[in-house]
């Protein structure tokens, strides 16, 4: 007894703690100052507010720029068409719903450590608790005389991107300063905007810091190869003005270079002034002293990314940038958490050539040893640095052919040992034995996505807790969703964990036939099998079911297009396509006629009421801009759907795996801001695509201009108009899981446009799974959109042609599904309740409400019955 | 004793598919399956699960040899020979005795519920 009252009044107590303690928060709520809003403050930001101490600060945040953070990673995409609001990686909202001040286009000007407040250019002055410095870099422009001339210009912003785009608008001719990663970054911006390019670089040889000479040398020639002139070992002395440009570079070696336009990308430099000036530590060459848990010398100022200096070290890369953020939060929290250092391996494509650098590159490690292959006729440099025993992978450069990164990253930050012969790693390999690194042999320490930070350990507990497909395991760990690069082995990862939890890894359709979906549509197409119970005596077993019944009819109705209720087709059918309508919780359907781009005459719409009238259907406007017409009895379906094609309409297919609606917005038709006339591309898209039987629906939609009053960028086919032409975005879906399609190609005349969707569709219906979006089709596809593009924009499988015939062929085969079904009795049998009577069924009851008839209830069901019993 | 009732004639019925039919005010679910040895099967068309008659609108098959019907509505399967449904064993549906004798479809009236109402 007593120990019960003891237990009690611990409960009390701890209640009353607990009770207590949000107004103790509340009270001392403390104020955290982040000064820059870049990639890495805005993760900083991100990450605070995935945790549970957000709650204790009061957040402000100062945005020297005019907008808030964005992906500089990919910059250069700016010049191919992405734009400023795409490259965002702030959420939309995500400031007001998480109660964060942000400053936009305000500097903070000065610190004042004594009084702990930050003043900004504007004026305002704010007390801080704890203040972040993420102030970043800027980049380095050498002191040569003249290097402030007009056309002289930097790249590290989308103000210095417009800059350089209005600058190549007069100029012929642009020059980078710099052979590093950046300045090679930039130099494809020159060439994107159609400059002759040039670059000069001081060192001997390209990417001198990750690159040894024969690797420089290969990418110097793979470089050149695409037009881009290299000029290394050159000094500039003076920039002045030019004879036939506008500048002119003189250089230590008496040679001189005609350039228009002169961009620097010569390194970057730690933005630290205001550290400086506040009396922080700051490194002898510049960067803000921090310790392993990222404080400055002033124990409540931290500095994040690159404007910080650890251990002598500043990292221009955003991962050990983000790495640095997650560490603050983490401190901040009260967790154990540092910053060790990060490893400093790149891979990536610079002008569409692979160039990869994993640790000791230029194999300073005592008793290093290297081996080097070389492969001229393909462009391909490998070189790998191994320990004096041969046992331990130290550093590898990789110039032409990449895909062996990954696994050599993963032996050299693991220490994994290495095999008997090492240089069997970077041998091309001609048999089929695979020399990769198995997911197996990874230790669960090892990081496999490094923008994220998520071991193998953290994705196989995310497997075990019932993440069992890319898109759950993506979603749950984040890992594969920054640069992506990791997605190949993200897949190994989870396919040899769920192998190993005795998951079958089992791809077959159902149990009658031992194939994938894309297997049994090559199958059909290469054999011409134009029926199920064909293919089901040659490839299948038993009598089928409802999974490969409706998959196989879907494919033969795509590849053949015959009508779906012909009698070797009839059986295949789900039942929506069986009565072609939409069968509703009652056994009634509801009936959708097509409304090409939802643009319809008062007529065609006085039509459709006057049948909804004379049958009394429940009427309501569909999201796809069309109407939808329920409660009609499968006997009544032939007669509404005679008086709606005898007024002129034709199916919508509402109830098959095809293509719905072409939504559009009105266009440049009406609307004050119109580029281009979106309803009649709309209609013509419609049209065209009508009547295709696909893996799943497929909806369209058209925008006349970037305000995307269409909502384009949340269907499987976007379009939007641009000044420069259409710009095509795929693979975006609403629903339960909804997702933002990617912009896919722009500035499109409409011919090409019409082409790439021919092609895009072909694809889809040949190579996805069945009822598998476009979406989840692509994200589960080895190289995702890049890979997507290579197929349909470039023909990298050379299959363009056979996917534009085979939508031509679908086109010219097109037929109303209805027009042909009420002008044949055999299909029209179906179409009644009994077999042997014409009562329709009793059990379909409806009542009213606001005006209309919906079904009535289970309640309402037991009066009606005893109604009528009455 | 079987009392067998003609319902209605073979070109009625759908290969591979099913209908409908009205036999003494039980609505009945008939699928022909031309290609299989019983060729031809009866089961109430009431969903339990969907409350609606719908079941001869369902997609037929075999799974692990039993031969089935799927619902249209949540796709639960029902053996066509015993009523079971796969999903939820508790579950059963009627099954009725049919048979094809010359050309015409019959099903055996002693086999269907006695104290019959017009299905709701």
């Amino acid at each position: 007894m007593t120990h019960l009252l003891t237990m009690a009044r611990l409960l009390l107590c701890n209640l009353e703690h607990i009770i207590s303690l949000p107004g103790l928060y509340m009270s001392v709520k403390q104020t955290l100052v982040v000064i820059g809003n870049g990639m890495v403050g805005q993760h900083f930001l991100s990450s605070l507010v995935e945790s549970t101490i957000k709650e204790h600060y009061e957040i402000i945040t100062f945005c020297e720029e005019p907008r808030a953070a964005y992906d500089r990673v990919h910059l250069s995409a700016f010049f191919t068409g992405t734009t400023a609001a795409e490259l965002s990686l702030v959420e939309d909202g995500f400031f007001d719903r998480h109660g964060i001040t942000l400053h936009l286009g305000d500097k903070a000007a000065s610190i004042d450590r004594a009084t702990k407040t930050v003043t900004s250019a504007k004026g305002l002055t704010i007390a801080y608790d704890k203040l972040v410095l993420a102030t970043g870099s800027y980049p380095f422009v050498p002191p040569v005389p003249g290097h402030d001339r007009a056309q002289c210009l930097v790249y590290r912003t989308i103000e210095d991107l417009e800059a350089i785009a209005a600058a190549a608008k007069t100029g012929k001719i642009g020059t980078v300063v710099g052979g590093g990663l950046l300045g090679l970054e930039a130099a494809k911006a020159l060439m994107d905007l159609g400059l002759e390019t040039h670059v000069v670089e001081f060192a001997p040889r390209l990417m001198a810091v990750q690159l040894d000479d024969a690797g420089g040398a290969m990418l110097r020639r793979k470089i050149e190869n695409l037009g881009v002139i290299v000029h290394t070992g050159k000094n500039t002395s003076i920039i002045t003005d030019g004879e036939s440009c506008i500048n002119k570079m003189c250089f230590a070696d008496g040679e001189e270079l005609e350039t228009d336009i002169v961009l620097f990308s010569a390194g970057i430099r730690p933005r630290d002034d205001i550290a400086r000036a506040c009396g922080l530590e700051v490194g002898q060459r510049g960067g803000i002293v921090i310790d392993n848990q990222c404080r400055t010398s002033d124990e409540n100022i931290y500095a994040i990314g690159e404007c910080a200096l650890w251990n002598g070290m500043i990292y221009g890369l955003v991962a050990p940038g983000y790495t640095m953020a997650r560490t603050v939060v983490a401190d901040l929290a009260g967790n154990d958490a540092s910053f060790t250092g990060a490893d400093m391996s790149t891979k990536l494509k610079l002008m569409g050539v692979d160039v990869a650098s994993i640790g000791d590159a230029h194999a300073k490690t005592q008793g290093a040893m290297v081996y080097t292959y070389q492969n001229g006729a393909s462009e391909i440099y490998k070189r790998l640095v191994v320990s004096q025993d041969k046992k331990q992978l130290l550093g590898a450069v990789l110039v032409g052919e990449a895909s062996g990164y990954s696994t050599l990253l993963q032996y050299c930050l693991n220490g994994i040992e290495l095999p008997e012969n090492p240089d069997a790693l970077i041998l091309p390999h001609r048999s089929d034995e695979s020399v990769g690194l198995g997911p197996d042999a990874l230790p669960a320490s090892a990081q496999i996505c490094s923008c994220y930070d998520v071991t193998k350990g953290a994705i196989c507990s995310a497997i075990e807790g019932g993440c069992m497909t890319m898109s759950a395991l993506k979603a749950e760990t984040k890992a594969a969703t920054g640069c992506g690069g990791c997605s190949a082995l993200l897949k190994s990862v989870l396919d040899s964990e769920l192998a190993k939890q005795g998951f079958e890894v089992n791809t077959d359709i159902c149990e009658h036939f031992a194939y994938t979906r894309q297997d049994l549509h090559n199958l059909i197409r290469v054999e011409q099998i134009k029926t199920f119970s064909d293919l089901l005596h040659k490839h299948g077993k038993g009598h089928g079911c409802e999974i490969c019944k409706p998959t196989v009819g879907n494919i033969l109705a795509s590849q053949w297009n015959e009508h779906i209720l012909e009698k070797d087709h009839l059986g295949l059918q789900d039942t929506n396509d069986t009565f072609l309508a939409n069968m509703q919780k009652d056994g009634t359907y509801s009936v959708v006629p097509r409304i090409t781009g939802g643009e319809i005459s008062p007529d065609m719409l006085i039509a459709l009421g006057q049948v909804g009238k004379k049958y009394n259907l429940y009427t309501k406007i569909t999201g796809g801009q069309r109407v939808d017409l329920f409660g009609a009895r499968v006997d009544q379906l032939p007669h509404i759907w005679k008086e709606l094609i005898d007024a002129g309409f034709e199916s919508g297919h509402a109830y098959g795996k095809s293509l719905r609606t072409v939504k559009s917005c009105v266009g440049s038709t009406w609307c004050r801001y119109g580029v281009d006339d979106s309803v009649g591309l709309a209609i013509e898209l419609e049209n065209r695509y009508k009547g295709l039987r696909s893996p799943h629906k497929i909806k369209f939609a058209v925008s006349g201009c970037t305000r995307e009053c269409a909502e384009a960028q949340g269907k499987d086919v976007g379009v939007i108009a641009t000044e420069n032409g259409w710009n095509l975005y795929v693979c975006g879906n609403g629903g339960m899981k909804p997702r933002h399609a990617d912009l896919f190609a722009t500035g499109l005349d409409k011919e090409t446009l019409i082409k790439y969707i021919d092609r895009f569709l072909s694809f889809y219906v040949r190579t996805a799974d069945r009822l598998q979006r476009t979406s989840v089709w692509m994200e589960n596809m080895e190289g995702g959109l890049d890979y997507l593009k290579s197929v349909v924009l470039e023909d990298k499988l050379g299959l363009c042609d056979q996917l534009e015939q085979q939508m031509q062929y679908v086109i010219d085969t097109y037929q109303c599904e209805w027009k042909n079904a009420i002008a044949d009795e055999a299909k029209l049998k179906r179409f009644r309740h009994f077999i042997n009577s014409d009562r329709p069924d009793d059990n379909v009851i409806f009542v009213e409400e606001r005006g209309q008839i919906r079904p009535a209830d289970e309640n309402e069901r037991k009066h009606f019955k005893l109604v009528e019993v009455a | 004793m079987a009392q067998w009732i003609d319902v209605c004639s073979v070109d009625d019925l759908q290969p591979d598919s099913g209908v409908c039919a009205l036999v003494e005010g039980a609505q009945v679910a008939i699928f022909w399956m031309p290609e299989t040895e019983a060729k031809v099967y009866a089961v109430g068309n009431y969903d339990p699960f969907g409350n609606a008659n719908v079941l001869s609108r369902g997609l037929i098959g075999d799974i692990g040899g039993q031969p089935v019907v799927a619902s249209p509505l949540y796709k639960q399967h029902y053996n066509l020979q015993t009523g079971v449904c796969l999903e939820d064993e508790s579950v059963k549906i009627p099954v009725y005795a049919i048979r094809i004798d010359n050309g015409s479809v019959q099903v055996d009236l002693s086999s269907l519920p006695q104290d019959r109402e017009p299905a709701l």
